[in-house]
């Protein structure tokens, strides 16, 4: 196994009586593909909010390319290569495509403070944010305020934003969400052409989409991981049919 | 287009900012003193207001206690002239520099805090130096104000003891904070405050510390607010706890409100509409809060995005450009 991008040693997090995540101990090597599947509820976007410094944990240690980030700020974490994002769409809503681009472009220059020069004398990063909007058929949208696009192309843009600072880790928060089966088969394709240096985590409820993209599955299940392997060794496990794949199946069988 | 783009497109709002100087400028030509005494007093206020909304309007910080830096650079400058003689250039600089000082270190305290938290901080904040001007009778002259405060000179022969020549200077003054706090919002920076305004955890996960963002705007918001202050002591000849006080704090909100947040021109004309309703229907009537109270409501009911704001979307349904909202602001084009 090559080196740990990131390892979780029993990571908790309680709200006050529930208790979110109990003792969750995880290790995703360099360039792994993983998927945290698990129903509503179980846990998954509190594991990312805690990998991510958006909540500390209560109890446990994490270790991001193996230096203990445990009481990092996010912003740091992000500035060591982590990106993500958001299951509930959050983008910047009443600034427009571009500005949301530009935004995720200047996060890790220090330019980000500079207070006289106008931003669109910048010609280099006005440049490359529309290289980065064309490919995605964006860039005629670019002056358009993101509350104003459909819900499909914020999804498009959720996505875009968190791969602007070129992360070495992306955490994937539900992409596909939401989202048609014709735009899903899309966003599993986008996921899966994208760097195979990229360490990614994909939290996802479309088992198409996971199986589409990742090599192996953590299941969470009331805080805890109650399975971890490659996908069909997941897909045999009878504690996992039961509690999770079972309750989809039943669903499809309907 | 977006609050803090080029509104009208670069060259339209440059012509537009320059039309509205050159007639302030020629103003005193033909306007009676009455007229330059009010809109002296829109400058100072003004800048104020231009200054909560960055706080307001661009990062999301409603701040209801944003007097207090106008007040400390004001009663400074006033201290500063009146018990110690100092010239205005230095009196100057030190005003500003207390304004930043006391804004630092109440950032401190303040911007942590998130929402209604976030307001009433300011405002307790702001109440502490309310109780000192009132209270340090001995530097502040407490509840009767400081008197006295003489009228700027600059260097030789230039004495502002007239209106017209201090109406002049606080133009030139004003514009320039104005053009400076223009340009800070079309800056990388300005842009990040309007990010942080909308969602400060996408902002942390791309990597920015939002506490800094908010705490150098706030500072920097801080610093012109004691602009518009020294200017207002050394136009006034007086300041007293009135300046700093709660109302005086909720007034430059209501202008930032009034005008349109978020415009930061517009928070230049709800001082305006503030200075001259106050002082024209005050002298007709007893009745101006009731008044006040009637425009806010009209203003809620109506214009909820202020006048500048509702200007805008009026004019941007008057005359859609061609493919309207889409269409790229002329810089926005990178040079292929
Ligand atoms: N900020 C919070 N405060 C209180 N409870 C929370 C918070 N975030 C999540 N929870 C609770 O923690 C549990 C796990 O939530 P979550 O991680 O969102 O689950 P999943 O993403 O797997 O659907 C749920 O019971 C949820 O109600
Ligand atoms: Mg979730």
């Amino acid at each position: 196994m090559g080196r740990m991008t990131l390892e979780l040693e029993g990571v908790s997090r309680r709200f006050g009586g529930l208790e979110a995540l109990r003792g969750i101990t995880l290790r995703v090597p360099e360039g792994a593909r993983r998927a945290i599947i698990g129903p509503n509820g179980a846990g998954k976007t509190t594991l990312f909010n805690v990998i991510t410094g958006e909540l500390a944990p209560s109890t446990g240690r994490i270790r991001l390319f193996g230096r203990d980030v445990t009481r990092l700020a996010a912003h740091r974490r992000a500035a060591m290569g982590l990106g993500r994002t958001f299951q509930i769409t959050n983008l910047f809503s009443r600034l427009t495509v571009e500005e949301n681009v530009l935004l995720a472009l200047q996060a890790l220059s220090p330019r980000k403070y500079a207070m006289v020069r106008p931003l669109r004398r910048d010609a280099a990063l006005l440049r490359r944010a529309r290289s980065l909007l064309e490919p995605a058929g964006l860039w005629e949208k670019h002056a358009t305020e993101v509350r104003a696009l459909s819900y499909g192309e914020q999804r498009q843009l959720e996505v875009l934003l968190a791969l602007a600072g070129r992360p070495r880790v992306l955490l994937l928060d539900e992409p596909a969400a939401g989202l048609s089966p014709g735009e899903r088969r899309e966003m599993a394709r986008f996921i899966k052409g994208l760097d195979a240096s990229l360490t990614i985590l994909l939290i996802e409820h479309d088992m198409d989409v996971a199986f589409e993209v990742v090599e192996t599955i953590t299941v969470l299940h009331l805080g805890s991981v109650v399975a971890e392997g490659s996908t069909e060794a997941v897909r045999a496990d009878p504690a996992v049919q039961e509690i999770y794949l079972g309750t989809v199946e039943a669903r499809g069988a309907r | 287009m977006t609050p803090g783009g080029w509104p009208l497109g670069r060259w339209r709002s440059r012509t537009a900012a320059a039309a509205v100087l050159a007639a302030l400028a020629g103003l005193p030509l033909v306007a009676p003193t009455y007229y330059l005494h009010l809109l002296t007093l829109t400058f100072c206020y003004g800048i104020m207001a231009m200054s909560l909304d960055l706080l307001v309007g661009y990062t999301g910080l409603s701040s209801l206690g944003h007097a207090a830096y106008f007040g400390v650079a004001g009663y400074t400058a006033g201290v500063l002239a009146t018990r110690y003689a100092i010239g205005f250039w230095p009196a100057l600089t030190l005003a500003l520099a207390a304004a930043v000082i006391v804004a630092a270190l109440f950032g401190l305290l303040a911007i942590r805090a998130t929402g209604p938290y976030f307001l009433i901080i300011t405002l307790a904040l702001g109440q502490i130096i309310w109780g000192l001007a009132y209270r340090w009778v001995s530097m502040t002259g407490g509840d009767n104000g400081l008197r006295g405060i003489p009228r700027p000179l600059l260097g030789p022969g230039l004495h502002l003891a007239e209106i017209r020549p201090f109406y002049y200077f606080a133009l030139i003054v004003t514009a320039l904070a104005a053009g400076a706090m223009s340009l800070l919002t079309l800056s990388p920076f300005g842009l990040t405050l309007r990010g942080v305004r909308e969602s400060e955890s996408r902002m942390r996960a791309l990597g920015y510390n939002v506490w800094l963002h908010k705490y150098l705007a706030f500072v920097i918001a801080g610093a012109f607010s004691g602009l518009g202050g020294a200017l207002y002591a050394y136009y006034n000849g007086f300041v007293s706890p009135a300046d700093v006080s709660l109302v005086a704090s909720a007034n430059a909100l209501l202008m930032v409100v009034l005008g349109g947040s978020g415009t930061l021109w517009g928070s230049m004309v709800g001082a305006a509409l503030l200075v001259f309703l106050q002082n024209l229907i005050s002298g007709i009537t007893q009745r101006w809060l009731t008044i006040l109270g009637a425009i806010l409501v009209l203003s809620v009911l109506y214009a909820p995005q202020g006048i500048v704001g509702a200007a805008r979307a009026l004019a941007a349904r008057a005359a859609p450009r061609p493919e309207s909202r889409r269409a790229p602001v002329p810089t926005a084009e990178p040079h292929p």
